[in-house]
């Protein structure tokens, strides 16, 4: 098991945003988390990535506390956020190379890792562009890019294909899919698409809650839907807790 | 090490954004340069290069404010400073890496405005490098300002209070005219502030006057680590999300 989540919830005052949350993800698990806007899937993903204090519960990512062991369980994941969080004035190499050093890794296996990157997600031909003016396309690759430069054992990816157009998004798919099975993902998204291309598993999240977990087929069979798409609408509808 | 490599970084992101840059060293060569011939068409001695050199290079350090400020508050609103608070490094890191590219930025401002003092009439002797190393400290009260309010605010607000500041920042500090000519209330801030005393400390520095150096400068020194403590515990503070 390379995630294990248990109870974990987040309160701001009397607003609750996570609710007991449980569940875990198999190593190597490509799982994707939906939900409607202020779902919560956001701030789960913040708390699994150390960048929230929950207010209760704890995860245990690849054996590591979130809670009792946050910069060990930092060592192990990394997060490409919703915004494409790049340096804009570096070029695309010295932003690889960036990530690898914070990470610890020394200037020669920083560059090995970067050209493996820049291979896998076509971007050796703008190595020396500055990221500021690469297409939204290239960005959201150099911004997952970065974040597999520490070779995370979980990866987060945060509506990671958010404002691209179709051929972008279909190419930063074909990546994505490269490293199913090498690296566990977690993905949130609003493309249901999306989850239907990569996921392996989905959790529904409805008001902080776990509405629904298994993959595609499991959830329209136990909902007697026809498509993910009617199963989310299902799920989420606002009377339905 | 970490922090030399986030340093590395903000180093290329400031020098590689060359209009701020050329305009913090140059607006401060070019307001010494009309005050200069201004005080030559004066009947009394107000800007003396002498009493007007510290000062112009201490205003230029409000730049210093603007850069760190604005890195920090882009950083924060582009999400990459979530992206690097995922990473396992720590806050002395973070604030390390914001300072440290400044110091060379901040050495390379007093250079061009001594260069432009020495150009106009300044005569170079001993006081003179003294006075850098008092310059570079009080540096680091400007990168303080600019880290707190980079801290708090986003990008687009730095570039709103850089306005303000600069502008309280040297009316307060006795740049251009001495507080005790307006005299009250506005005095009584300027001395409460740490503007005036870091003009007067870089003053002192420059006439020999050393031991007129200490008390400025130790109320300097005081406001500088009064900020960074302020700074740091904020920005804690953001790294667990808690405002």
């Amino acid at each position: 098991m390379t995630i294990e989540i248990k109870g974990l919830t987040k309160h701001y005052k009397e607003i609750v945003v996570v609710d007991q949350l449980s569940l875990c993800i198999e190593k190597g698990e490509f799982f994707a988390l939906l939900g409607q806007n202020a779902a919560g899937k956001t701030t789960t993903i913040k708390m699994l990535c150390g960048l929230l204090p929950p207010t209760d519960g704890d995860a245990m990512l690849d054996g590591e506390s979130i809670v009792h062991h946050q910069v060990a369980a930092k060592k192990k994941i990394n997060i490409s956020p919703q915004e494409t969080a790049v340096a804009p004035n570096l070029t695309v190499l010295e932003n690889l190379l960036f990530m690898g050093q914070i990470y610890g890794c020394s200037k020669i296996e920083a560059k090995k890792r970067a050209n493996a990157q820049m291979n896998l997600f076509g971007l050796t031909p703008r190595q020396s562009s500055k990221a500021k003016t690469l297409s939204g396309g290239y960005m959201r690759r150099l911004s997952v890019a970065m974040a597999m430069m520490s070779h995370p054992k979980i990866l987060f990816l945060d509506e990671p294909t958010l404002g691209m157009d179709v051929r972008a998004r279909r190419d930063l798919w074909k990546i994505l899919s490269q490293l199913k099975g090498e690296v566990t993902i977690v993905l949130t998204t609003h493309y249901l698409e999306e989850v239907e291309m990569l996921a392996d598993r989905v959790g529904i999240m409805h008001r902080g809650k776990m509405r629904a977990l298994g993959t595609i087929q499991q959830l329209m069979h136990e909902t007697k839907k026809h498509s993910l798409e009617e199963v989310f609408l299902e799920l989420t509808e606002e009377d339905s807790l | 090490m970490k922090a030399i490599v986030f340093a590395t970084r903000n180093h290329k992101e400031i020098v590689r954004d060359p209009i701020t840059l050329i305009f913090g060293m140059g607006l401060p060569v070019l307001i010494m340069g009309l005050f200069s011939v201004m005080q030559k068409n004066m009947p009394f001695g107000l800007f003396e290069i002498s009493n007007l050199a510290p000062g112009v290079i201490v205003f230029s350090f409000s730049f210093l404010t603007l850069f760190s400020g604005m890195l920090l508050g882009k950083d924060k609103s582009s999400s990459f400073l979530m992206r690097i608070f995922a990473s396992p490094m720590s806050a002395g890191d973070y604030i390390l890496g914001y300072v440290l590219p400044l110091l060379p930025i901040a050495l390379l401002q007093i250079i061009f405005c001594l260069l432009t003092a020495l150009f106009l009439g300044l005569s170079f002797n001993i006081s003179v490098l003294l006075m850098v190393g008092v310059l570079i400290v009080i540096s680091l009260l400007y990168i303080g300002f600019g880290l707190l309010f980079g801290t708090i605010f986003t990008d687009k607000q730095v570039g709103g209070i850089f306005a303000i500041f600069v502008n309280l920042s040297t009316w307060f500090s006795g740049t251009w005219f001495e507080p005790d000519m307006i005299g009250g209330t506005f005095q009584s801030i300027a001395q409460l502030l740490p503007f005036v005393h870091a003009v007067n400390a870089a003053r002192a520095a420059l006439s020999g006057a050393y031991l007129d150096v200490c008390l400025p400068l130790s109320i300097v020194i005081g406001y500088t680590v009064f900020l960074f403590i302020i700074a740091t515990l904020l920005f804690k503070r953001k790294m667990r999300g808690q405002y």
